[in-house]
C-alpha cells in the first residue's frame, strides 16, 4: 500500500525522521525551518519520543548530542544563522563520534539576510563550518519525496559512521508542497549503532575493532563507566596531549568517511550518455536545471545533468570520470560560486557558472542561456 | 574515610589532578562524592556532565558516566541526557565563568524548566584555566589579568540568580563548611526538579595572589569568619551582604518536574492511539 499525500518538504523531514528512528528532537524557532520543530513537537510524543524547545540554537545542538550519547536517535533543524550558532557543538559531535542529524534549510545570507528566500549559500559552511579538520556527510534533496527518503538515510549514515550528518535542504524544497508517495508499512532498512561484543573493551569508548574504522558503542548506565571529551583523546576517552594519539584520532575520523565513499556517495545522472556538456547541481536548483536540459535537448543541444545527492563527501570519482568524456561543464547553484570551486578542483579545469544571490529562484531560462553560451 | 571515597569514586589512574596546590576544587569534588555515597546511588546510573574550565575537569577524575563537553553548555547537554534517559541521575559540575557567563542562558532556562538535573558550581570568582581573568562572580574592584585597574562589573550571586530564574532548589555552600555543604548537595540531588548548589571555592593561585588575599589557609579562614546563614543574609541590604560568605538554602519548592510532565503527555497520547 502506498499513501499518496500532499506534503511540504519540512513535513517530509519529520515523517522520514520518525521512520528512521528519531526519538528525540531539540530545536529553536527559525524561518524557514520552523515547521520541522512544529511537526516534531506534534508527532514525537505519539510514538513515545520526546521534543524540547531549547533556549537557543547552541543548546539545541548540545541537547541532541547529550541524548545521542546515551543511545537515542536524535535530530535538530535550523536555518543559516542558527546553523552558524550550532557549529561549535557540531564539531564536538564529530570529535566524540555522536550520531545525530542536523537539518539546515538554507535561506539567503549572509547574516540575517533574506529570511524567507531560498539560497544554497551554506554549502561550504556545511563542510568547513566547525573549526579543525573533521569528517562531514551532507545530503541534499531536490524534491519532497526525496527529502523523506534522504532523512531516513541520514539517520542510517549517522549511526553507521557515528558522526553528525547534515541534511542540507534549501528553502525551495523546505517550503515546497507536492504530491508524495509514502509506502505504508514498508520495510525500510534501519541501521542501529553497532554494539561492542567484547566485554574487555566495554570501558574503552573509542576502541576500534580490527578491520573497522568506527568504534562500536556500549549502552550508558550498564556494567562500566566511561568518559567522553571533545579534547584529543585515546581509545579510553580521556584527554591526552600525546601528539601521536591526537594525530591518529583526527586521521581516523577523516578516513572513516573516506573509506565509506562508495557507500555514502549518491548522485543522479540525467541525459549524460551522449552529452558533450553537463550542468552540475544539487538540491532545489536541480529542478530548474532538469527543465533547462529538456529545453536544450529540444533544440538539439547535447547537454545533461549531474546532480550530487551526497554533496559531502563530493562525488569526486564520478565527476572526474565524466569530465574526461564531457567537454564543457557548468555549475548551477544558488550562491556566488561555492561548489563550483570544488568541481573545478576535481576536474582540474575551469567551469561555467550560473548563480544568484538576490533571493529569487534560478529559472530554467537562466540555465538555458548559460548552456547556449557554451560554457 | 577519604581514602575509601577515593577507591570507590575516583579514577586513580587519572590522578593526580591538574588543580594547583591550595585549590578548593578537591574539597568540593570530595563533597560531591560523599553526597552521592551517602545517598547510595548506583554509580552506573550517575551521569556527570561538565563544560570547560578547572572545575569541569572533575568529570574526568570521578568514576561515573562522564561527559566533558563544550564551554558553558554542560546544562544543555545534560538536558538531552535527562530527556533521553530519565532513569539516570544527571549531575553537572561547573565553574563560575562556565555556568554564569558563557552558559548563563542555559542556567536560567533549565531552572525555569525545572528539569531534574543537579548543578554543583565550583565558584572560585575567577577564570583559573586561562590564567586569572575576572569572572561574573569576581567582586567589584578586585583584580584579574583582564582587570588590571580593578573590576568594574558587579558580581552575580549565582544561587540567587538560579532561584530568581525559578529553580525549585537553590543553595549556597563553601569549601570550609564541609559537612553542611555535603548535606546541601545531598538534598539537591534528592530534590525532584532543577537544583543548584553554588559552592564558594578557593583559588589562591590566580584570585588570592592577585588580590592579596593570602594563601589557601587564609582564604579558607576568611570563609569561616565571614559566614552567615542564607536566612540571615537575604534580609540584609545588598551592599552589606556582598562581603559575606553565605551558607544554606535559598529556595526549596515542589514544582512539577519537566520529564515527568512530558511522560504524562506520552502516556496520554499512546493510550489514545491504542
Amino acid at each position: 500500500m502506498t499513501r499518496k499525500v500532499l506534503m511540504q518538504g519540512n513535513e517530509a523531514v519529520v515523517e522520514g525522521a520518525i521512520k528512521g528512528g528519531m526519538r528525540f528532537f531539540a530545536g529553536y524557532p527559525i524561518t524557514p525551518s520552523t515547521e520541522i520543530a512544529e511537526m516534531a513537537a506534534l508527532k514525537l510524543p505519539r510514538v513515545g519520543g520526546r521534543f524540547i524547545q531549547m533556549e537557543d540554537e547552541i543548546a539545541s545542538m548540545a541537547a541532541v548530542l547529550g541524548a545521542s550519547a546515551v543511545g537515542t536517535k536524535t535530530m535538530t533543524a535550523t536555518s543559516g544563522p542558527g546553523f552558524s550558532l550550532k557549529q561549535e557543538n557540531l564539531g564536538y559531535g564529530c570529535m566524540t563520534e555522536l550520531p545525530c542529524v542536523v537539518v539546515n534549510v538554507q535561506r539567503s545570507g549572509p547574516s540575517t539576510g533574506l529570511p524567507t528566500s531560498p539560497s544554497q549559500g551554506d554549502v561550504m559552511q556545511a563542510k568547513w563550518g566547525t573549526h579543525g579538520d573533521h569528517p562531514v556527510i551532507a545530503l541534499s534533496p531536490s524534491s519532497v519525496e526525496e527529502t523523506y527518503h534522504l532523512t531516513i538515510r541520514c539517520f542510517n549514515l549517522a549511526e553507521k559512521y557515528r558522526t553528525p550528518v547534515i541534511l542540507l535542504m534549501d528553502e525551495i524544497v523546505g517550503h515546497l508542497r507536492e504530491g508524495v508517495s509514502i509506502p505504508e508499512n514498508e520495510q525500510v532498512d534501519i541501521i542501529e549503532r553497532k554494539l561492542k561484543e567484547r566485554p574487555d573493551v566495554f570501558h574503552l569508548p573509542y576502541h576500534v575493532c580490527e578491520g573497522e574504522y568506527v568504534p562500536r558503542w556500549h549502552l550508558t548506565g550498564y556494567d562500566v563507566r566511561y568518559n567522553i571529551t571533545g579534547l584529543a583523546h585515546g581509545v579510553d576517552g580521556f584527554p591526552t596531549n600525546n601528539n601521536e594519539i591526537a594525530g591518529a584520532l583526527v586521521t581516523r575520523l577523516v578516513e572513516k568517511i573516506n573509506h565509506g565513499y562508495e557507500d555514502i556517495v549518491t548522485f543522479e545522472e540525467y541525459m549524460l550518455d551522449d552529452a558533450d556538456m553537463m550542468v552540475v547541481c544539487y538540491g532545489g536548483t536541480a529542478r530548474s536545471v532538469k527543465t533547462a536540459v529538456d529545453m536544450a535537448r529540444a533544440q538539439g543541444i547535447k547537454v545533461g545533468m549531474f546532480r550530487a545527492i551526497t554533496v559531502w563527501p563530493s562525488p569526486e570519482k564520478e565527476l572526474k570520470a565524466l569530465s574526461k568524456k564531457i567537454k564543457s561543464v557548468i555549475v548551477a547553484e544558488h550562491n556566488y560560486g561555492q561548489y563550483s570551486l570544488e568541481v573545478q578542483r576535481i576536474i582540474e579545469r575551469p567551469v561555467g557558472f550560473v548563480g544568484k544571490v538576490d533571493g529569487t529562484v534560478i529559472t530554467p531560462d537562466e540555465v538555458l542561456a548559460k548552456i547556449k553560451e557554451g560554457r | 574515610m577519604a581514602s575509601k571515597l577515593i577507591d570507590k569514586y575516583m579514577r586513580e589512574d587519572h590522578l593526580p589532578h591538574i588543580w594547583c596546590p591550595g585549590c578548593g576544587h578537591g574539597i568540593l569534588m570530595r563533597n560531591v562524592a560523599k553526597a552521592i555515597d551517602n545517598l547510595g546511588i548506583n554509580q552506573e546510573k550517575v551521569c556527570l556532565v561538565s563544560g570547560i574550565g578547572c572545575a569541569a575537569r572533575a568529570a574526568g577524575y570521578m568514576d561515573f558516566q562522564t561527559m566533558h563537553t563544550t564551554h558553558g553548555r554542560a546544562i544543555a547537554f545534560a538536558t538531552g541526557v535527562k530527556m533521553a534517559r530519565p532513569d539516570l541521575e544527571v549531575i553537572v559540575i561547573a565553574g563560575d565563568g562556565d555556568i554564569a557567563a558563557i552558559g548563563g542562558n542555559h542556567l536560567i532556562h533549565a531552572a525555569r524548566r525545572n528539569i531534574n538535573i543537579t548543578v554543583i558550581v565550583f565558584n572560585n570568582d575567577i577564570y583559573g584555566m586561562t590564567g586569572g581573568q575576572y569572572s561574573p562572580t569576581t567582586p567589584t574592584g578586585d583584580y584579574g589579568t583582564t582587570a588590571p585597574y580593578g573590576n568594574l562589573d558587579r558580581p552575580f550571586d549565582i544561587g540567587l540568580l538560579a532561584a530568581a530564574a525559578g529553580a525549585s532548589y537553590s543553595a549556597k555552600g563553601t569549601c570550609y563548611h564541609v559537612p553542611q555543604t555535603i548535606k546541601l548537595i545531598e538534598d539537591g540531588i534528592k530534590h525532584k526538579g532543577f537544583a543548584l548548589i553554588d559552592c564558594l571555592g578557593v583559588c589562591p593561585t590566580y584570585y588570592g595572589r592577585k588580590n592579596k588575599k593570602g594563601g589557601a589557609v587564609e582564604m579558607l579562614t576568611r570563609q569561616k569568619e565571614n559566614m552567615i546563614t542564607a536566612e540571615q543574609a537575604y534580609k540584609l541590604p545588598i551592599h552589606e551582604r556582598e562581603s559575606k560568605v553565605i551558607l544554606g538554602k535559598i529556595a526549596e519548592n515542589d514544582f512539577p518536574e519537566f520529564t515527568e510532565e512530558y511522560q504524562k503527555i506520552i502516556d496520554r497520547l499512546v493510550k489514545q492511539n491504542g
